[in-house]
């Protein structure tokens, strides 16, 4: 091994020793168990998310590097949200991390309701997109059981009025910072490319997904 | 005898004469508390222009005993006790269509500080926005209150009572949200939602 690379694992070894107390020391603990709890008020005991005056998403087993890129987003304003940034800006960077984390293991049923469309359709389209009309299967990206992988979000169990705005608000909510363009190009074409009863379809139906 | 006859005699009368929802329970049973235009009067809350839906649904909880705060036990169990589900319906929506009157009633110099709560919690200290589930006027949804301009007294003792431990809406994540308020914040936001219109 060289001197080099003895270095970069001596470092490697320390940041985790420094990491490793910092996460397991009680006052984190709690700190972190307060935060969640916070989450928890709007997005549901269990992550399973809420109908406010806003519909608050579903959390429970969205996969980490989603909720991290997101709360990121907020702060960086790449995503509009006034509420949430307000939350996302008092974030420390290993809180959100250890937040992002949390999420991915809660396992509660679909909260469901919400507005109604149909899930044959959405069926379909999840599962072979329109080729007519330039939209690819979601399945390709987010997986056969809707999952998602990494920064591509887990749609299984989604509430459809949110799923619903997210989709038809698509291009005025994400990719707002022209200075820090980000993956969230990827669905404006699909976005576009959907009516608003095939939007409500595909809601339908990835919302009723465990 | 003969005065028990005439009391019989004018009892079916009225009872004859009133439209017959009006036998069981009228908004006239409710005013007597909650003020002529419903805008609410001393312990009794506004009803003039709440949710129907929250309205139904309290009416529902204090006849199941589920709305267990001291005035909810004195006055509401009783007055919600044998309330048939379509009058409970009635009931709610006479109110809803009430037009609601800002109480004006907090400390005009908190309101300011009750406002941005409102809007934008307490991040550092885990408050969440009200405005995410009342709405950015404190007009409400569905089951969820309006609150705008309700009066100071009604706010603050419901926010109390949340974190002392009554009950109300079962699945509601009030009793959270109690638990990060303290007697300023409370005092602010109910100062504050006394003046919205």
């Amino acid at each position: 091994m060289t001197i080099l690379g003895y270095h970069v694992m001596l470092r490697t070894v320390l940041l985790a020793a420094v990491l490793g107390v910092a996460l397991t020391s009680p006052g984190h603990a709690d700190e972190l168990q307060a935060k969640l709890a916070y989450c928890k008020t709007c997005h549901g005991l269990s992550g399973q998310g809420y109908y406010g005056y806003y519909t608050m998403p579903r959390l429970a087993g969205q996969q980490p590097k989603y909720i991290e890129n997101q709360l990121r987003a907020f702060i960086e304003h790449r995503r509009k949200n006034e509420i949430m940034a307000n939350v996302a800006h008092a974030l420390s960077p290993s809180m959100l991390s250890a937040l992002a984390r949390h999420f991915r293991d809660l396992n509660p049923p679909p909260l469901g309701g919400g507005s109604r469309g149909d899930t044959a359709t959405g069926k379909r389209i999840f599962e072979e997109g329109l080729p007519e009309s330039n939209v690819p299967a979601c399945s390709a990206c987010h997986g056969q059981d809707a999952k998602g992988q990494d920064q591509i979000p887990r749609l299984a169990g989604q509430l459809p009025d949110y799923f619903y705005n997210k989709l038809v608000n698509w291009t005025a909510e994400r990719g707002q910072n022209t200075s820090m363009p980000d993956s969230s190009a990827v669905m404006g074409p699909t976005s576009h490319n959907l009516t608003k009863s095939q939007i409500g379809a595909v809601a339908a139906y990835v919302s009723g997904l465990r | 005898m003969k005065r028990i006859w005439l009391k019989l005699a004018t009892l079916a009368v009225l009872f004859l004469s009133a439209p017959s929802w009006a036998s069981e329970t009228s908004p006239r049973n409710c005013t007597w508390c909650h003020g002529t235009g419903a805008q609410g009067y001393a312990a009794a809350p506004r009803l003039a222009g709440q949710r129907a839906a929250y309205i139904a649904a309290q009416l529902r909880d204090y006849a199941a005993h589920i709305r267990d705060n001291p005035f909810s036990k004195q006055y509401m169990w009783g007055a919600a006790a044998n309330l048939r589900p379509d009058t409970v319906r009635d009931l709610a929506a006479y109110f809803e269509s009430l037009p609601p009157k800002a109480a004006q009633d907090g400390r005009r110099l908190l309101a300011e500080k009750g406002q941005a709560i409102y809007v934008q919690g307490i991040p550092e200290a885990n408050v969440v926005a009200c405005l995410a589930c009342h709405g950015p006027g404190g007009q409400g949804v569905r089951e969820i209150p309006r609150l705008g301009g309700m009066s100071y007294f009604y706010l603050k003792r419901r926010l109390e009572e949340w974190g002392q431990g009554y009950h109300s809406a079962p699945g509601s994540p009030m009793p959270m949200v109690a638990s990060t308020l303290g007697p300023s914040e409370i005092e602010a936001l109910a100062s504050y939602l006394s003046y919205v219109r």
